[in-house]
């Protein structure tokens, strides 16, 4: 039999590191930050005002909504809880919505762990939802947020130099949306 | 080590750290059984698009044993054969098809959801879901019986993550035997099904 390399070793040590680390990427933990997520623009006009991102370029990072606090729902159409849930999210955004000191200081996003754009849509005219929901058909923005069970809520505060913090990161239904917007203005320190 | 044995390993460590991957609702807490990477189709189909379908009868989770040929002049049909109860890709797969009620109501189809898990297994399995619109059938005994008829029985016992639309008059017009490992797109099913109303 022939003798493996020192060098060999450390070749093989280091592509197993790299495995288990994408493997095991953990949630983002309160007062960490975000992975860097890269998420297409929207097409509709609609979203792309919701977000303050301009069609100038096709993709862009949470950190560049127009914001002071997003709210990312980590979701697939396929889980019941989800779909359960979606009336109540719905509501959450309509309070943000309807607040004229909210309205522009919190947003939403949806991210579709494993959905397709068809999917994701879906979802979408299905439960009349009308912040942007963004599709994950290949599971690698949830990979690189810890694989988490679904529903899961991540809220993120964007300062005014660019840089963010995640001040919530839960899994579960949110279940009543006026506990929940006050728990996360609180968190937030809105 | 040889330079094509390397780029070999690094393959293979990439691909199980990337294959593998499925998002799991709350609504099964820790309650899933996971299988990890399985061997991506195990068995031969027995059938192929513009055959007769076979005719089944199975007992379902309403008490009722329902028969393939009921449906006949009546319903479009969707057989969605899955795996096995409790497992991950499985248990996210019939929650959006519960979802997607109206995709099968504008093509005037019925959707049949199939395992070997036996009917208790099924109960207990499918309440987490919510309610169903669709019978769930058992195909737990003589053991995989119509998962062979239709060649979707893998040597390991259990059906493969399978669809098959069987028009109204008992022809099949779509069977797909995905990954085991992988949900099917909605978007392919929804397309196959428009096709019955364009002929």
């Amino acid at each position: 039999m022939r003798k493996v390399s020192i060098a060999n070793w450390v070749f093989i040590f280091l592509l197993l590191s790299i495995g288990v680390l994408f493997a095991e990427t953990p949630p983002p933990k309160e007062g960490g930050v975000l992975p860097e997520i890269t998420l297409s623009v929207p097409e509709m006009q609609a979203h792309q005002d919701y977000l303050g991102i301009t069609k100038d370029k096709k993709t862009f990072h949470i950190p560049e909504i127009k914001a002071k606090v997003v709210l990312i729902e980590i979701f697939s159409m396929y889980c019941p809880f989800c779909q359960q849930d979606a009336p109540v999210v719905n509501e959450l955004y309509n309070k943000i919505a309807q607040d004229e000191n909210l309205k522009n200081n919190i947003k939403m996003i949806g991210i579709g762990a494993g959905n397709s754009s068809f999917e994701v849509d879906f979802f979408q005219k299905t439960y009349h939802v009308n912040f942007p929901l963004f599709p994950d058909r290949d599971f690698f923005i949830h990979k690189m947020l810890g694989g988490v069970r679904t529903p899961y809520f991540i809220g993120v505060k964007i300062n005014k130099d660019g840089t963010h913090s995640v001040f919530y990161s839960k899994r579960g239904a949110i279940e009543n949306a006026s506990k929940f917007l006050n728990l996360i203005l609180s968190k937030a320190g809105l | 080590m040889r330079k094509c044995t390397k780029i070999f390993f690094a393959f293979f460590v990439l691909l199980f750290v990337n294959s593998y991957v499925f998002a799991l609702s709350d609504a099964f807490k820790n309650n899933i059984y996971n299988p990890g990477q399985l061997k991506p189709i195990d068995s031969k189909l027995n059938v192929k698009v513009g055959d007769r379908a076979p005719d089944f009868t199975l007992p379902s989770l309403s008490g009722k044993k329902i028969s393939l040929r009921q449906f006949k002049g009546e319903k479009n049909v969707v057989i969605s054969f899955v795996p096995a109860a409790w497992t991950p890709v499985c248990s996210d797969q019939w929650p959006g098809y519960n979802l997607a009620k109206v995709i099968f109501d504008k093509n005037d189809a019925i959707l049949l959801g199939i395992t070997v898990d036996n009917l208790p297994t099924l109960y207990a399995w499918t309440n987490q879901m919510g309610h169903l619109w669709f019978p769930v059938l058992s195909d737990f005994w003589p053991h995989g019986k119509v998962s062979k008829m239709f060649g979707v029985l893998r040597s390991d016992g259990v059906a493969e993550r399978s669809l098959f639309i069987i028009d109204k008059k008992g022809i099949i017009r779509y069977a797909h035997v995905s990954d085991i490992n992988k949900r099917p797109d909605l978007k392919d099913l929804a397309a196959e099904l428009e096709k019955l109303n364009k002929d």
